[in-house]
Parts: structure tokens; sequence; C-alpha cells
């Protein structure tokens, strides 16, 4: 979670939800970026920024603003778990605040292939535990999808157990994982080992074949 | 048996399962184990799963992740489009694709021709046998 404290200032509410948007919208009408969001493969979880405020009061006119980016299914998921983060940092509540501007990220370049390096805080049968893990991904939603399965496949957390501290793209110099380091590779070059055809549609599926297949390539 | 198709950048491949079915792509450069990125001169840069991909014997030589621009004139250079219609495999597809777009007359005009081919086979090979035979 990234928290950052704002000082209020009148018009900054509707400043923050239309320059946001200006710059989401420029980014993603480049044709290239636009066209490979729209033929993309559908998120499961979607990054979005949430900002907020507790409500004022007499006592404080003028409450600090906060703003968090975070990962969930829906934006009806995003504000409430933008709730969960601040009740743990701050002394304010869904039923005290009020919810300024929730705006979905998208990425700037879906064609570049980037190495992400994502930070995060799991509980586990027997206690909590921090992690870092590498993933390579065209996508930053992408990277946290594989880091939600792959948690669940080998730690057995489901996405309620984890909570992503830190996410950032990694130059490959700085990669420590040698399993996305193999891929820092100009002339990189392997065989497909084991090449099942598949039928092209699961209409043409059948259970059974009168040949075996030929698995190479 | 070693491999002679190699996943590597410049690889042409055919997509074999999916909405790009049957797209020629060429694979631009690998995200990891299992995917690659592809690009095709009339459809956006995108990743796609190896197991969707057949590769070709095709291979043509451009930098890793290049431009569009540099992709089709590779491509050109290389002279993709011919190989792959001349090879054995293309040459199926279009077949394929010619045979699945065929309209009644065309299907019937199809069964007459290999009809008439039929006769002229069964008679020359008839007047072969009579002339061996005796």
């Amino acid at each position: 979670m990234e928290l950052n404290l704002k000082k209020q200032r009148a018009r900054v509410n509707y400043h923050i939800n239309s320059s946001l948007k200006e710059l989401v919208l420029r980014a993603l009408f480049t044709s290239a970026a636009w066209g490979a969001l729209r033929s993309m493969v559908k998120f499961r979880f979607h990054q979005y920024q949430v900002v907020g405020r507790g409500l004022p009061t007499d006592a404080e006119p003028h409450p600090k603003i906060y703003r968090m980016k975070l990962w969930a299914t829906n934006d009806v998921r995003a504000k409430s778990k933008f709730w969960y983060f601040l009740r743990k940092l701050k002394k304010v509540k869904k039923s005290n605040g009020q919810v300024l501007a929730i705006n979905e990220i998208f990425e700037r370049k879906p064609t570049k292939i980037k190495n992400y390096g994502i930070w995060l805080r799991y509980q586990s049968r027997t206690g909590y535990h921090n992690m870092y893990k590498e993933y390579r991904d065209i996508t930053l939603n992408g990277a946290v999808e594989q880091m939600y399965d792959e948690m669940a496949s080998r730690h057995r957390v489901r996405y309620h157990g984890i909570q992503i501290i830190k996410t950032a793209t990694i130059p490959s110099k700085l990669c420590k994982r040698e399993s996305t380091k193999q891929f820092h590779d100009s002339k990189i070059k392997f065989p497909l080992v084991f090449k099942k055809v598949r039928p092209p549609t699961r209409k043409l599926k059948t259970t059974f074949k009168a040949s075996r297949p030929n698995l190479f390539a | 048996m070693p491999f002679k198709r190699y996943v590597e950048i410049g690889r042409v491949a055919l997509v074999n399962y999916g909405k790009e079915y049957g797209r020629l792509v060429v694979i631009v450069d690998v995200i990891d184990q299992n995917r690659a990125l592809v690009d095709a001169p009339d459809m956006v840069r995108g990743q796609i799963n190896f197991k969707r991909l057949s590769l070709t014997d095709i291979k043509i030589d451009i930098p890793r992740v290049p431009k569009k621009k540099t992709l089709i004139q590779a491509m050109e250079v290389a002279d993709v489009k011919n190989k792959w219609e001349n090879s054995s495999w293309g040459r199926k597809l279009i077949v394929q694709k010619r045979r699945a777009a065929l309209n009644d007359f065309d299907r019937f005009k199809v069964m007459v021709a290999k009809i008439k081919r039929g006769r002229a086979i069964r008679q020359k090979l008839g007047r072969l046998k009579r002339e061996n035979a005796v």
C-alpha cells in the first residue's frame, strides 16, 4: 500500500480526479497502448487509486487527504480495502470518512516487457511474513495476478491473506531472482520440448484418438 | 532427433488456437517460460502463450522488440510471405481455405473434374495392361 499525505486545498479534489483522468486518457489514446489494452485478456485484479479523508468536523474543518493505490477485483472492493488499510493507519473509519475519488489505473506501456518486484506481507498458518517476489510481465496487473496465483499455489495463501506493500518495475541489472534473470538475454533461444498440438477449438475436442500424438515441436 | 525450430527473436510462428487462429506472427521477445511477445504487420503487439503457437522454419533478422516499420521491412527482406506460401505447410493451408470456401456449384465442378480425371487414368491404365498382357 502506498500512502501519501496531502495538505487539503479547496479545489484539490476535482484536480486529482480530472488531472489523473487526463493523464490516464492521454496515455491510453496513444494508439499502441489503446489497441493492446483493448485486445488484452480481462484482468482479475485491477489497480485503483483511492483518495479519501475523514469528514470535516468542528474540531478539524480541513482534515488531511490520503491517497492509496491498491488492487481489487472491482471498485467497490477497492473502496472497502481502502478503509481497511486507512483504519489501521489513522483514526478514521468509513462511517466518519468520505472517499473523494476512485480511479482505475491502467498500464502505460502494455507492449513493453518489464520486470516487476512485488513486496508483500502475507499471513501463513503460523504468523505474518514479508516477502519479495519478482515477475516478468507486460503489465503490472498481470504481474499482480501472477503473484496471487503463485502465493496460492506455493504457500496456500488466498487473496484476503495477502497485503501488497509495494510494487516497482525493476531494471534488469537489479533483479535478484534467477528465474527472471534467465530471460535477460538478447539472444535468447530455446526449443519447445513437449509440444502437444490441441484442436483449434474446444468443439473439435474428442476423448479418444486413433493414433498417439506427435509431441515433437 | 535434435531440435531444429527454436523459440528465438525473429522466429515466425503460426497461431493455432484462439482468437488469432491462423495468423502468421513473429516472436519479438520472450516474456517468460510460457509466453512470448509477438507482432505481425497488421496487429497490435501482444503476448501469447507458446501453447498457442506452432513454430515454422522461417526466421527473420530483427533486433529485440523492433518498431513496426523495422519489422515490416525485415519481413520484406526475408520474403516471409512468399516463403510461407511456397512451403508445403503453407500450400496445404491455402488449399484447405480454398476448399472451405467452395460453394455448391464449385463442389459440383470439382466432382465432375475428379470423375473426368479418374476416367482418363483408368483408360490409360487399361490400355497399358492390354499392351503388356498380350
